[in-house]
């Protein structure tokens, strides 16, 4: 049974509760033992992505630190496992050179944490998930998913089409999934851009869910819950009838509300 | 006096503004990206040659010093005669004296993003000289007294209807006018005049190759031919990294550009230079212009791979919003935002936050620039510059300390879920709330996942 770090993003924490709790259930349904370790906060993108990595680094230490004990560290948020797997090396090659970060154990961490639907599609090696969900549902690829994780074909690449998150959503009964004329375009969050750049991020936001009014979307969801804040705040601004529901949260068979 | 500081969000906003038109410049760009996806598709060797490009780039900025020596051995072997600028004035001055020992009064140029860059137009007409664009879109925006918003598209933010009242006005056709081939017709028949009349051509260098000493121009508009065969003096200017060591390699970035740019197979005329026509004069201005700065910085170094093909504007959802002109430089979009910090980055210093990171430019560059990695650590060093606003700075330095402290973390998070359904809306919804200008906040739990999780254990155990 593999042992799991759960890594639950600051924001998931605080605000989106049940995709930490969905993550679990579906976890554990796989047969994980899964552990949260209670003093995590956040992988410090939010600061590394504005350019003030001298307030990110302390918070990247202290993530190696609580999760290099375990087998693999799932996190359901593609841009925060990016942000582990694609930048800590950058981030932190002063302090390892320095020794003030242990190599193995960096190397450990960069290397096995996994955002939730690739560790179920590669590691856990699930096929088909057999709960029930009978709605049409829009995905958001989201941008650090797959331009930084690949977790799906980037549309701009020449190569074999797949989506990870699609291969699972495809096999649950009642599921239909609608087309986007933009398969993956950004949704406009981009973190601290999305207050920084205001009225370009509100546009694009509301293009994407246009682009899913369109197709028929009625649950619209995504591997990254911030990305589907951003989308979700435009949504109930405008009182919009489409639902917002993260990934973990839709293959646990939570209802729709 | 301190030069006005560029703020792209407030330009942004400007554009957003009128939002019919954003949508419509959004649309007719993407439509761009989407023939350049149907382009890509026809080659099953396009992720090939990109990492070819990349190579060939890679090797020639390695060696960049010895492949423009031989670049002027040879070209000067051709009977061209070869100059070198070290920045903006002294390219334009080059070219002045050139066309004044010529006593050239008048040039059409065909387009190059370098004379852009130099703001050669102005300088020409400060000491008299008529200069006239001569690709269409260019020369729309000349007319209009704008720069150009788009490196390959020059009048793309420019309706038809609006290229319609801009004839009327300067070439008399008729009003309401906006047929295109109509319109098309009239610029052609005014730019023949010009070509006619023209003492000296100017044109840009897409590639220039060390081993023949010979260069490539590619337009759709055949102006480039034009423009330099009717006068007796052609003036070529290029920025330094325009070098490819071999002709062989021509090949890869031929196919790449034209794809990449507007989803053509090839561009319509790909015009080769190989030393001046008879009786003619060819000389060649080469620039450096801060690009011997930017080779000299590891990060950003591979900025010098770009061939101009502006794929990554058309690919940005944030240009495509926003516009070229809100960038406030030559080149817009991604891979200007990288290359004007290098120039100044107090001037520029909003350029690489206006980018979501959504790094599709980096997947669509022909030539592998990681872009908005680079875009990243611009960001890094304009706050190491100490050029990050005060709300920003510190925000991040507060956002360091919570998460760097657990349990204060947690207990910030308890007392705002606590607070939160006792604020009167005026006090989330404000001025100081750009959040919540078009967007409402996520409704906030009574308990956090830390919480809730701590139950649950307990109830499994029990």
């Amino acid at each position: 049974m593999p042992r799991v770090g759960l890594f639950i993003p600051c924001y998931i924490d605080q605000i989106y509760p049940d995709v930490g709790l969905a993550t679990c259930d579906v976890l554990e349904r796989f047969g994980c033992e899964v552990e949260f370790p209670k003093d995590q906060t956040c992988c410090g993108q939010p600061m590394a992505n504005t350019g003030c990595t001298v307030d990110a680094i302390p918070v990247a230490k202290k993530f190696i630190e609580l999760f290099a004990s375990y087998d693999h560290i799932v996190c359901p948020s593609g841009s925060c496992v990016a942000m582990i797997r694609s930048h800590y090396e950058h981030l932190l090659h002063d302090e390892i050179e320095a020794g003030r970060v242990d190599r193995a154990k960096f190397k450990h961490v960069e290397k096995n944490t996994l955002e939730l639907v690739e560790f179920l599609v590669d590691v856990l090696k699930v096929e088909s998930l057999d709960v029930p969900f009978p709605h049409k549902v829009g995905l958001h690829q989201s941008c650090h998913g797959l331009r930084e994780l690949r977790l799906g074909q980037c549309s701009e690449l020449v190569s074999p089409a797949y989506s990870k998150a699609e291969q699972l959503l495809k096999t649950m009964p009642g599921l239909q999934l609608v087309g986007l004329k933009r398969v993956d375009e950004c949704c406009g969050f981009g973190g601290t851009f999305a207050i920084n750049e205001e009225a370009v991020s509100c546009m694009m936001g509301n293009d994407r869910i246009h682009d899913h009014e369109e197709a028929g979307t009625e649950v619209m969801t995504a591997g990254d819950m911030s990305c589907l804040m951003h989308l979700q705040g435009l949504l109930v601004r405008q009182k919009k009838p489409i639902k917002i529901m993260h990934l973990a949260q839709i293959f646990a068979g939570r209802a729709v509300t | 006096m301190i030069a006005a500081k560029h703020d792209h969000p407030t330009n942004a906003q400007k554009f957003t503004d009128n939002e019919p038109r954003a949508h419509w410049h959004d649309q007719a760009i993407w439509f761009v990206r989407s023939k350049r996806d149907k382009a890509a598709w026809t080659l099953p060797e396009w992720e090939l040659l990109r990492e070819r490009a990349s190579q060939i780039k890679t090797h020639m900025l390695s060696n960049l010093a010895g492949y423009l020596e031989q670049f002027e051995a040879e070209a000067t072997q051709r009977g061209a005669v070869v100059h070198w600028a070290k920045d903006a004035a002294e390219h334009n001055e080059i070219v002045l004296s050139l066309l004044q020992k010529h006593g050239v009064k008048k040039v059409v140029k065909s387009k190059s993003m370098l004379t852009e860059e130099c703001h050669l137009n102005p300088f020409l007409e400060r000491h008299g000289l008529e200069v006239v664009d001569t690709d269409l879109g260019e020369w729309i925006v000349q007319l209009l007294h704008e720069p150009p918003s788009h490196i390959v598209m020059p009048a793309i933010h420019i309706k038809r209807e609006e290229v319609g009242e801009l004839f009327h006005e300067h070439l008399g056709t008729e009003k309401g006018a906006t047929d295109p081939p109509y319109l098309v017709n009239a610029a052609r028949v005014e730019l023949r005049q010009k070509f006619l009349g023209a003492e000296a051509g100017i044109t840009g260098v897409n590639f220039a190759i060390a081993e023949t000493g010979g260069f490539v121009v590619c337009t759709n508009e055949g102006n480039c031919d034009l423009g330099v065969s009717l006068p007796k003096l052609h003036i070529a200017c290029m920025g330094m990294e325009k070098i490819i060591p071999r002709a062989a390699d021509l090949s890869v970035f031929l196919r790449l550009l034209a794809r990449s740019a507007t989803g053509q197979p090839i561009t319509t005329y790909s015009s080769h230079f190989h030393g001046p026509m008879e009786g003619g004069e060819l000389h060649i201005v080469i620039v450096d212009n801060g690009r011997s700065k930017i080779l000299g910085t590891p990060e950003f170094r591979r900025s010098l791979h770009c061939i101009r093909c502006g794929a990554c504007m058309n690919t940005c959802p944030v240009y495509r919003r926003s516009g070229g002109h809100s960038y406030e430089t030559t080149v817009p979009g991604p891979i200007g935002s990288i290359l004007a910090p290098s120039r100044d980055p107090a001037q520029h210093s909003t350029l690489p936050f206006a980018c979501s990171l959504c790094g599709s430019c980096s997947d669509v560059c022909p030539v592998k620039i990681d872009l908005h990695l680079q875009l990243l650590t611009w960001r890094k060093q304009i706050a190491a510059l100490g050029l990050l606003p005060f709300d920003k700075r510190w925000g991040m330095w507060f956002a360091g300390k919570l998460f760097s402290h657990p349990r204060l973390y947690e207990f910030m998070g308890k007392v705002g879920r606590k607070l939160w359904p006792w604020l009167p809306r005026f006090m989330v919804y404000n001025g100081l709330n750009k959040w919540g200008k078009q967007r409402e906040l996520p409704p906030m739990p009574k308990k956090s996942f830390r919480e809730l999780y701590a139950e649950r254990q307990r109830q499994k155990k029990s």
